[in-house]
């Protein structure tokens, strides 16, 4: 194995990890719940359409909606049974929306719709390739959830120097990437080899934490020279794309640029592992690995469904309501509090962590101390993206690149004066989305109403001049006598042509 | 050696608040000062502001006729964003105008509507669909949520829903 020079970002931080928690006990397969809640929009992008009715029977990996353009994913049933509702529901969202969502029924059985594999994936096409990972409903497991054929088709209209499959679980408590690693290496080694050949990079990295041994004792009897397995040191945010990037190659990714400029594709374990499903045996993304821990009394880690209410997967390890827990989907560092245990668990969930009440402090005035600058591993000045998002000063907030943070929570973990700044810059940043949304909308509506005005004044000026046509043909008596005119001259011929016919009959 | 820094020092910060502003500007400098405040504008054409529609508001506070913060539908983003551009000193919205609304979206009551084509001339963004004695109908996307098609309803089916989070 040739080796890769580990380089470093900025800032970052070294964390109480928490792992051995959860990472001990081998996965359990969750028990099916009493409801499949999925929603059409788990992924980057536009939401899915459903193709199916209230009442309807499916089947385990039917589509249950299709997807809506490029960026987009369809939407397998993830268990045989009913369609019983299709509507509004609350997800797994910062802001606690509701979204479309089609709710199914179990009927216990859990019967596969017909499904069939590849033998050969080295034969076929790396386009057909990326199709099956689209068919298969695979988006991103790690953190946004971009449809991988997304990035994967990128892929083919640039060359790609090297593909990385990213097994850094940097956020403390985590394990689920762990434990899949630990107990199906053969399938993320093959998986990794099929997205390899879909993407047709030159060189290939497994990326993992130093902390993991076990892990890296499963995946190496099986690598080969096509695949690098690298260790990289356990500071938090390593396991964030452009940060990784920067740890393997040394180069950053320029400020709204994407890896793939650069040559470079990532993708998680868990795609990997979703890859070689779809392809070597046409099962399409149904379940993933989650990771249940923090306060309760058996945290481990679970195979579920998804779909599955998040209640459902905290009571198989034991959870009971009390109050006063606080319930976060992801990690400590930048998970979401959900208020409302009946969200179900999404492509993109990869952690529930209960928590006692948090103890957060009370959050007083920033003394200025520069502590979050040096921790910020995109080199941004929090500080100045705090002032301007106080003031919801939009354009400085842009200028100093506020859509560049990546809500690693380093900035809020080490303030001082406990001031929450993530939360201040989501809210910026969905501040700053609502209103260009709206300025496009003023623009369209400014548009539509121009054209309006346009019309109106063409219909008064077209009204003027017929009134005008009027008058110079002549009065109205005139015109009633042309009108006279012409009934005669038509009565007229009638009367001619009643003529003619009788002259025809009478000869 | 003091007046020196001190000259030294006020060059230094006013070109640099010269270079701020001109970055700011940059995309919008070309235009009007009229036009500058009227993309701010929600282009609503409520008249809720007490003027004919959006652009004449634009007009008079570029003539500095009236305050920046009369748009309802803009709301104090609006305001806030207007008193960055003109220089003038940030107001919240004019509490004698209309509370700060939800966006909202015009519903026609389809069993109601007789056809009548009279919100359809009213609507200043024609995002109502319908003909002579035919049921007339309100495509969201494109409503503004002006309220302007309410009044000329002769059957009263029009009314005001709050748009949904989902749908913006």
């Amino acid at each position: 194995m040739s080796s890769t020079d580990i380089h470093s970002f900025h800032g970052g931080l070294k964390l109480e990890t928490y792992k051995s928690l959860s990472n001990n006990l081998s996965s359990l397969i969750s028990p099916l719940p009493d409801k499949i809640i999925l929603p059409l929009k788990q992924h980057i992008g536009h939401p899915a359409n459903p193709l199916v009715k209230i009442g309807e029977q499916v089947y385990k990996g039917q589509i249950i909606a299709e997807p809506d353009g490029y960026v987009s994913l369809p939407v397998h049933a993830t268990t045989s049974g009913k369609i019983r509702d299709i509507g509004l529901y609350s997800v797994p969202d910062p802001l606690g929306i509701k979204a479309p969502c089609i709710v199914i029924e179990p009927d216990g059985m859990d019967t596969w719709i017909d499904i069939r594999g590849v033998d050969n994936y080295l034969e076929m096409d790396p386009v057909t390739l990326q199709n099956r990972f689209r068919d298969a409903g695979i988006s991103g497991l790690g953190g946004a959830g971009f449809p991988a054929h997304v990035k994967l088709k990128e892929g083919t209209q640039t060359e790609v120097e090297l593909l990385i499959i990213n097994a850094v679980e940097c956020e403390p408590y985590i394990t689920c990437d762990d434990r899949l690693i630990r107990e199906k290496p053969d399938y993320i080694v093959a998986g990794t080899r099929m997205i390899l050949h879909a993407v047709q990079a030159r060189k290939c990295i497994i990326a993992i934490e130093e902390d993991m041994p076990d892990a890296v004792n499963a995946l190496l009897p099986l690598l080969d020279d096509d695949i690098e397995l690298v260790k990289v040191p356990t500071i938090y945010p390593q396991g964030s794309e452009k940060q990784l990037i920067k740890t393997l190659t040394g180069k950053a990714v320029p400020s709204g640029g994407l890896p793939i400029h650069m040559g470079i594709v990532m993708h998680n374990v868990g795609t990997a592992a979703a890859a070689y499903r779809a392809v070597s045996r046409g099962e399409p993304l149904v379940s993933r690995y989650i990771t249940v821990t923090g306060c309760i009394p058996s945290p481990r880690n679970l195979q579920v469904l998804i779909g599955t209410p998040v209640r459902h997967c905290a009571e198989q390890c034991g959870y009971s309501e009390k109050s006063g827990n606080s319930i976060i989907l992801g990690g400590p560092m930048m998970g979401t509090l959900v208020q409302n245990m009946h969200v179900p668990v999404i492509k993109t969930t990869h952690c529930i962590l209960i928590r006692n009440k948090l103890n957060q402090g009370t959050e007083m005035p920033c003394i200025r101390c520069g502590n979050c600058a040096e921790v910020c591993p995109v080199e941004l000045l929090p500080q100045q993206l705090y002032w301007f998002s106080r003031s919801s000063d939009h354009n400085k907030l842009k200028q100093h690149h506020l859509f560049e943070c990546i809500e690693c929570g380093c900035c809020s973990y080490v303030c001082p004066s406990n001031i929450p700044l993530v939360h201040y810059y989501r809210l910026a940043k969905n501040e700053i989305n609502q209103r260009d949304l709206s300025i496009t909308k003023a623009s369209e509506s400014r548009y539509r109403y121009l054209k309006h005005q346009e019309r109106l004044k063409h219909e008064k000026k077209k009204k003027k001049l017929s009134v005008e046509q009027l008058s110079i043909s002549g009065k109205p008596n005139e015109k009633k006598a042309y009108i006279h005119e012409a009934v005669r001259r038509g009565r007229a011929k009638r009367v001619k042509k009643q003529q003619v016919r009788k002259d025809q009959k009478d000869e | 050696m003091m007046t020196g820094l001190l000259i030294i020092l006020m060059l230094s910060i006013s070109l640099a608040i010269l270079a701020e502003n001109s970055r700011i500007g940059s995309e919008i400098l070309s235009l009007e000062k009229t036009d500058r405040i009227n993309i701010l504008l929600p282009q609503t054409q409520c008249g809720q502001c007490g003027f004919d529609g959006c652009e004449p508001y634009a007009t008079a506070i570029a003539e500095g006729i009236t305050a920046i913060n009369q748009c309802p539908p803009g709301g104090n983003i609006t305001s806030r964003e207007l008193s960055r551009l003109t220089g003038s000193e940030y107001q919240a919205l004019n509490p004698a105008r209309q509370s700060e609304p939800l966006a909202k979206t015009a519903l026609i009551d389809e069993e109601l509507c007789i056809g009548c084509v009279k919100c359809i001339s009213a609507c200043p963004v024609d995002a109502i669909v319908g003909a002579p004695k035919q049921m007339h109908t309100v495509i969201p996307e494109l409503c503004t949520g002006c309220e302007l098609c309410i009044a000329p309803c002769p059957v009263d089916c029009i009314e005001m829903e709050p748009k949904s989070r989902i749908q913006i």
